[in-house]
């Protein structure tokens, strides 16, 4: 059973259909990069996937539980309650700004969501917060508020975050654009690392090279629909769209 | 009169300013809260009734709402009310008034946060009640605070509004004694302990907004 499954997927912003109709499928440990023109709908998705976003038509699976419910007229609406909660403990979800608590310490931000939606002991959380802050190289920093931290170290502070919660798939939304060269290679770095122990994850980036190298299956979007798609050899080495080999010969 | 028989005279109208500030801030602080939510609400008839009811208190002098509090019941419902509810009457023409003003404050604090503060929330698992105890006010409370300040010292003067229903607030008094003995002094006193009132106020929110700039 696929980890997460998206089936025929729609979804507008009034007149404006951003995703004209998606299905994929992510297995456990895969490595999944959404790359693609911006306008194309990959941010959409992600939103769809992690639930920010409703659906216009279509299914999301996690686990082969359906995070949606259609009504008889064939609309979908998110589960709620129960159900919601446990579809949404499936994932987390890194930022593009980070969206850090910029009222809590470094390790409060990793930690309180343990404590208080996870009914985690304060001494368990905190263990935990440790380990990951220590792997994110910022055990010097659990105290520090997130204003004192350069982009990358926010960065990585809300992977560990998001890792905290031990998610079974992890979504970044482009993790790296808001930050500058060298910060961005400190937190790929981070998401490689990350890649090595098989963890699950769908990023969606601009970094052509990063995607090449740290995923086993990438995904090419254009106006909505997934372009052309399979492993970073094929996308990147022998592109079949057109629209696909221009994207690429622009990055390069 | 000397200044000590001056004071101790002025000392029970004091107590009565420094009461209605009191139980107004205790008051009006949640209830603009609530006010501020229903004004956010939804729901389009709970959200345009409260917009009506701010408009009315921003709108109107305070004095006429604590004139309409004091006479309303007796005048518009016929209910004669017991004795103490002059004072009753001024708390609560306070809080509804400074409830309306602090639910803007409020309002302009809530929808200045950043639609991402929600969103993180709510894929950490958050509630929405957490979310908003726990993430929002937190932040909100910090960014008012120079608002809240503002208001708050406003109050203190304001509480002498409340001689037009005849409680006997500081000023009313100060005004009784200056007219029996027809000497400025009372006054005096009384724009002193204005101002002594007003900068203790001014201190201790500084202090809170201090005690909140730990992060930014």
């Amino acid at each position: 059973m696929s980890l997460l499954e998206i089936r025929q997927l729609k979804k507008s912003f009034g007149d404006l259909q951003v995703i004209k109709n998606i299905s994929l499928k992510v297995q456990q440990g895969e490595v999944v990069a959404i790359i693609g023109p911006s306008g194309s709908g990959k941010s959409t998705l992600l939103r769809c996937a992690t639930m920010l976003e409703s659906i216009d038509a279509g299914d999301i699976l996690y686990l082969g539980e359906s995070a949606f419910k259609t009504d008889q007229e064939g609309k979908p609406h998110k589960v709620t309650g129960a159900e919601l909660k446990k579809i949404r403990s499936y994932f987390g979800l890194v930022f593009q700004d980070f969206n850090l608590f910029p009222h809590f310490s470094v390790m409060k931000n990793v930690t309180d969501a343990l404590i208080h939606t996870q009914n985690k002991s304060k001494e368990e959380a905190y263990d935990i917060g440790r380990k990951l802050l220590t792997k994110m190289g910022l055990s010097e920093k659990e105290n520090a508020f997130p204003f004192q931290l350069s982009g990358g170290q926010q960065q990585r502070v809300s992977i560990a975050r998001a890792l905290a919660l031990n998610p079974k798939v992890l979504f970044f939304d482009e993790p790296t654009s808001a930050l500058d060269p060298e910060l961005t290679s400190e937190v790929l770095k981070v998401i490689k690392s990350l890649a090595k122990e098989h963890m699950t994850m769908v990023i969606v980036t601009h970094e052509m090279n990063f995607a090449k190298e740290v995923a086993n299956h990438v995904i090419f979007m254009d106006e909505g629909i997934i372009a052309e798609e399979g492993t970073p050899e094929e996308v990147f080495g022998n592109p079949k769209s057109d629209r696909t080999k221009a994207f690429i010969k622009g990055y390069h | 009169m000397d200044l000590l028989t001056l004071l101790s005279n002025l000392s029970d109208g004091m107590i009565v300013s420094i009461q209605i500030f009191a139980l107004t801030l205790v008051l009006s602080l949640p209830l603009g809260l609530i006010v501020a939510l229903g004004r956010m609400s939804k729901n389009p008839i709970l959200r345009n009734f409260v917009k009506v009811y701010i408009s009315f208190m921003r709108g109107t002098p305070l004095m006429l709402q604590l004139m309409v509090v004091y006479f309303g019941p007796y005048y518009i419902l016929g209910l004669s009310m017991p004795r103490g509810y002059r004072f009753y009457a001024v708390i609560i023409g306070f809080a509804l008034n400074y409830a309306a003003y602090f639910a803007e404050i409020y309002r302009g604090g809530i929808e200045s946060m950043s639609v991402g503060q929600y969103e993180a929330a709510k894929i950490l698992g958050y509630s929405k009640m957490q979310t908003f105890f726990r993430i929002i006010m937190p932040q909100v409370i910090r960014r008012i605070i120079p608002s809240i300040t503002n208001e708050v010292i406003t109050l203190v003067k304001d509480t002498s509004l409340a001689y037009v229903i005849s409680v006997t607030e500081m000023f009313t008094v100060a005004r009784a004694v200056a007219s029996a003995q027809a000497n400025m002094m009372p006054y005096v006193a009384a724009g002193v302990f204005y101002y002594v009132f007003n900068f203790v106020v001014a201190t201790v929110m500084e202090k809170i907004e201090n005690k909140l700039s730990y992060y930014r």
